[in-house]
């Protein structure tokens, strides 16, 4: 169908360009909401972001793995309300370890270079996003929801 | 910000702000030629307007509700008239309104002026296109010039604009308006002159008429046309016209008029006269560079230019570029009248007598060659039909748009489809229809014993239940109605599929429709109240003839529906047929193949490939779409998704009727359903016609509806804001 292979293509295209996103977790019901630079592995299948372990987020993770994640390409303009591209990803996050770790570091890095001292410190946990669905919405107010088959 | 410059005051740097018109007429004057006095309004004006009011960003957002390519002319039309609509309800800030109002009061205390479009590049040839945007004649006063200045701007975005936003680089972030505030010179005789044929490089061409030329830029008023050598200016032939009216300046606008005996007579121009032109078009062309297209009028002996700007064509190929048949639609009040009468006296009364002479006809005892003839014969009825629906039913749905326009610039309202529900409180047949089915619904209401001799009946439903009263009704119904149900199902079903609904309707109470008579007699007051005398009562012939565009655009869909269904029924017929032969699927056969088939007992028929759906890893899913607002409410329900005709016989009760688009055949459900989603787009389709009649929600102009929501899908729609939800 012509709508899904343009939706990938936003989506993928979305995902490549952005730098940050907002990662919202949450602990005893209470949300929380930070900013991370993430990447997405090429299938889309999975995001990918790091933390201290020493941070709040991850020790809401710990307890609830369920995240939600925003993405998007506003520019702090009045056209963003027509222009702009929103994504919310819904999944849960595990952190990765061993030779899976070294293989996926070369993938977040390959995005976030600068970023090479902080994922290498020992105190950082490099953690996976397993996609369950996105949701779309675009020209303000379409939305559309992408399942993902794991 | 120079707001308002003279004529005189133009200099070479001023191009760009005061647009193309505005730059040729300076241009023109600075070189001795008879121009009108005039000011223009310059480019700043506009943005400074868009930019304080905060209209730019609501264009912005109107325009990309969707995607340009997903839209249809209906629905670039609806979105003009809404962008219109606002410029129409947003005043000029005080500040901008003080120098305006200055500058105009200066010039033209009292006069009566034109107030013309003046787009930036207009004059390049590669952007000239003509009727684009509007243009207004004799307006009197500051107040109303001002008013007809934004209405100006407004025409910047013109569906005829929108339509061609790729030549004319269209951009609501920096496309401006120029405009030409023009004094108005009553002249005897006026027209176009063009330098060079552009279907004979050799010759000039002049038109002209007697009075303004308005009528004639229009089309109301015909032209006589003289032919020009283009190099000596002989004249090679002239072709006088039919004089009977002509445009006359009034108090307000101006007025159609028949022309005295005498001038019907006399061809505008003499002899003189046409030399005068013919130079007149000869400096132009020298002083600008490129042949010219130009607007004159004679007032006495002297010779203006109203406008002047280079000649373009418009070179379109008729099969890929259907956008001038758009604009052919934009039909004069003159022009619907005479179609008006053309469709009631004629077209529908032949066509009413071709379906019942062809309905009165037993199929069944012709052999399968004279069947097969009879196939052909009512495809060509039909499709001549077809032909009829787009050359005069479809243009005439246009005097529900004249009305409209006429409408929101005199009562200002905020919805703008407000129009709408003073049109359509007439009849239309399709009302009646439903009112019949209601009618029989609440028999078997009422007759509990009824219900069961139907429902137990299902398959063979006996002519006749005991119910004389429901009997004789529905035999009526048949008589008057079932044609319509040809095709959808066999015709032996039809009378059970009739039942199936009414037992459906029967299930739940009869709920009354919610349309609220007292508004409409109010509304039509209002209306009519900003007109006096001779005014009023075209304002009233206005009003009717957008009663009977508003009924057509229903009623023609039902009467060629008819001729439709009588064509299905040869077909059916035909199918019923072969289907004994074994092997053959009936119901995916083409006519073609069905034709084939009936003159050749072996005929193989092709295969029908279905296309193969391409593989992604994702499910996709429609959560919220966003379409037109079509009809105001909120409502939830049930999807049932109509994707070939039968799949409405399904319908329950409650649920929301998902289409690609609503045609006569479905709009019996619509009293059963919930709400109407509909992926054709536009204001004034058959669907959102019939949802404001029963006060339902709905939503056009949902880009792949039918194939985004399944049938069965929890949906909610919003009509306030035409979206539609998906799941819980």
């Amino acid at each position: 169908m012509k709508t899904t292979a343009h939706l990938n293509k936003a989506l993928r295209e979305l995902l490549r360009t952005q730098q940050l996103a907002v990662l919202a977790t949450q602990g005893g019901g209470q949300p929380y909401g930070s900013l991370v630079a993430f990447v997405a592995t090429d299938d889309l299948k999975h995001l990918l972001f790091a933390t201290t372990r020493a941070t709040r987020k991850y020790a809401n993770l710990l307890t609830e793995s369920r995240v939600a994640i925003v993405v998007d390409n506003r520019s702090n303009r009045d056209s963003d309300f027509h222009e702009a591209l929103a994504v919310t990803v819904m999944g849960k996050a595990q952190e990765v370890k061993g030779s899976e770790r070294d293989r996926l570091i070369e993938l977040y890095l390959s995005k976030h270079p600068y970023l090479e001292e902080f994922v290498m410190a020992p105190t950082c946990a490099l953690l996976r996003v397993t996609v369950d669905r996105y949701y779309m919405v675009s020209r303000f107010q379409n939305v559309m929801e992408l399942h993902v088959e794991q | 910000m120079n707001t308002a410059i003279h004529l005189r005051e133009i200099r070479d740097k001023d191009r760009n702000r005061v647009g193309g018109k505005g730059f040729a007429l300076a241009i023109a004057a600075r070189n001795r030629m008879n121009v009108p006095d005039a000011v223009v309004v310059s480019t700043e004006a506009y943005s400074n307007y868009v930019a304080a009011t905060g209209l730019r960003e609501r264009i912005l957002l109107e325009l990309n509700r969707k995607s340009f390519n997903e839209m249809r002319w209906e629905e670039m039309w609806d979105a003009s008239l809404r962008i219109r609509n606002m410029f129409l309800n947003t005043p000029i800030p005080t500040q901008l309104s003080a120098r305006l109002s200055d500058s105009v009061d200066k010039r033209f205390s009292g006069k009566a002026v034109v107030v013309r479009s003046s787009a930036p590049g207009e004059d390049s040839a590669k952007a000239s296109f003509a009727g684009l945007h509007e243009s207004y004649v004799n307006v009197r006063g500051t107040e109303a010039i001002l008013e007809h200045i934004r209405l100006v701007w407004a025409s910047l975005w013109s569906d005829a604009a929108l339509l061609y936003r790729q030549e004319l680089g269209l951009d609501v972030a920096r496309s401006t308006m120029a405009v030409v505030v023009q004094e108005i010179l009553v002249g005897e005789q006026s027209g176009v002159a063009f330098g060079k044929d552009p279907n004979d490089e050799s010759q000039a061409v002049i038109e002209a008429v007697h009075g303004l030329n308005q009528g004639l830029v229009d089309g109301t008023v015909e032209p006589d046309r003289w032919t020009l050598d283009r190099r000596t200016g002989r004249v090679i032939s002239h072709i006088p016209a039919h004089r009977d009216k002509a445009i006359v300046a009034s108090t307000e606008g101006v007025r159609l008029e028949p022309l005295p005996p005498l001038k019907v007579g006399t061809p505008p121009l003499n002899k003189e006269e046409i030399a005068k032109v013919y130079d007149l078009v000869l400096v132009a062309e020298r002083l600008f560079g490129r042949p010219q297209d130009v607007e004159w009028t004679f007032r006495g002996e002297s010779l203006y230019v109203l406008q002047s700007r280079p000649i373009t064509t418009m070179v379109t190929s008729e099969s890929r570029d259907k956008r001038s048949w758009y604009l052919s639609l934009r039909r004069s009040f003159d022009n619907l009248r005479a179609l008006r009468a053309k469709i009631e006296k004629e077209l529908i009364p032949t066509m009413t007598e071709e379906a019942a002479r062809l309905s009165d006809q037993d199929l069944t005892v012709l052999s399968d060659w004279e069947l097969v003839e009879e196939i052909k014969k009512r495809s060509t009825i039909h499709r001549k039909w077809v032909d009829v629906y787009w050359s005069d039913f479809i243009p005439f749905a246009h005097g529900a748009r004249l009305f409209g326009q006429v409408y929101n610039d005199t009562v200002r309202p905020t919805d703008p489809y407000e129009f709408m529900d003073l049109l359509g409180a007439t009849e239309m047949t399709s009302m009646e229809r439903n009112r019949m089915l209601e009618k029989l619904a609440s028999i078997i209401r009422e007759n509990p014993q009824l219900a069961e001799i139907l429902i137990g009946d299902k398959r063979t439903i006996a002519a006749a239940t005991g119910n004389d009263e429901f009997d004789l009704l529905l035999n009526e119904f048949i008589d008057r109605f079932g044609d319509l149900f040809h095709g959808m199902a066999q015709s032996t079903q039809q009378r059970s599929a009739i039942i199936r609904v009414l037992l459906e309707m029967a299930s739940r109470p009869h709920t009354p429709k919610q349309t609220e008579p007292k508004d409409v007699e109010a509304l039509k007051n209002t209306f009519l109240s900003h007109f006096q005398g001779e005014q009023r009562v075209e304002a009233d012939e206005l009003l009717d003839l957008g009663r009977t565009s508003y009924r057509l655009r229903d009623d023609d869909n039902i009467y060629l529906g008819r001729i439709e269904g009588q064509m299905l029924a040869a077909v059916e017929e035909g199918r019923r047929r072969i289907k004994n032969r074994a092997r053959v699927d009936t119901d995916r056969l083409d006519v073609e193949d069905l034709i084939q088939a009936l003159k050749d007992p072996d005929y193989v028929p092709k295969k029908t490939v279905s296309p193969e759906t391409a593989k992604t890893d994702f499910r996709t899913k429609a959560r919220q779409l966003v379409g037109q607002p079509a009809g105001p409410g909120i409502a939830r329900g049930k999807a049932r998704v109509i994707l070939s005709p039968a799949d409405i016989f399904a319908f329950k009760a409650g649920e929301v009727l998902v289409c690609d688009a609503v045609d006569p055949t479905m709009t019996f459900v619509v009293p059963l359903s919930a709400g109407i989603v509909e992926r054709r787009g536009g204001m004034l389709i058959h669907g959102a016609i019939i949802a404001r009649e029963y006060g339902l929600p709905c939503v056009t102009g949902v880009p792949d509806a039918t194939s985004l929501i399944r049938t069965g899908a929890e949906l909610t729609i919003d009509g306030y804001l035409g979206i539609v939800v998906l799941g819980e």
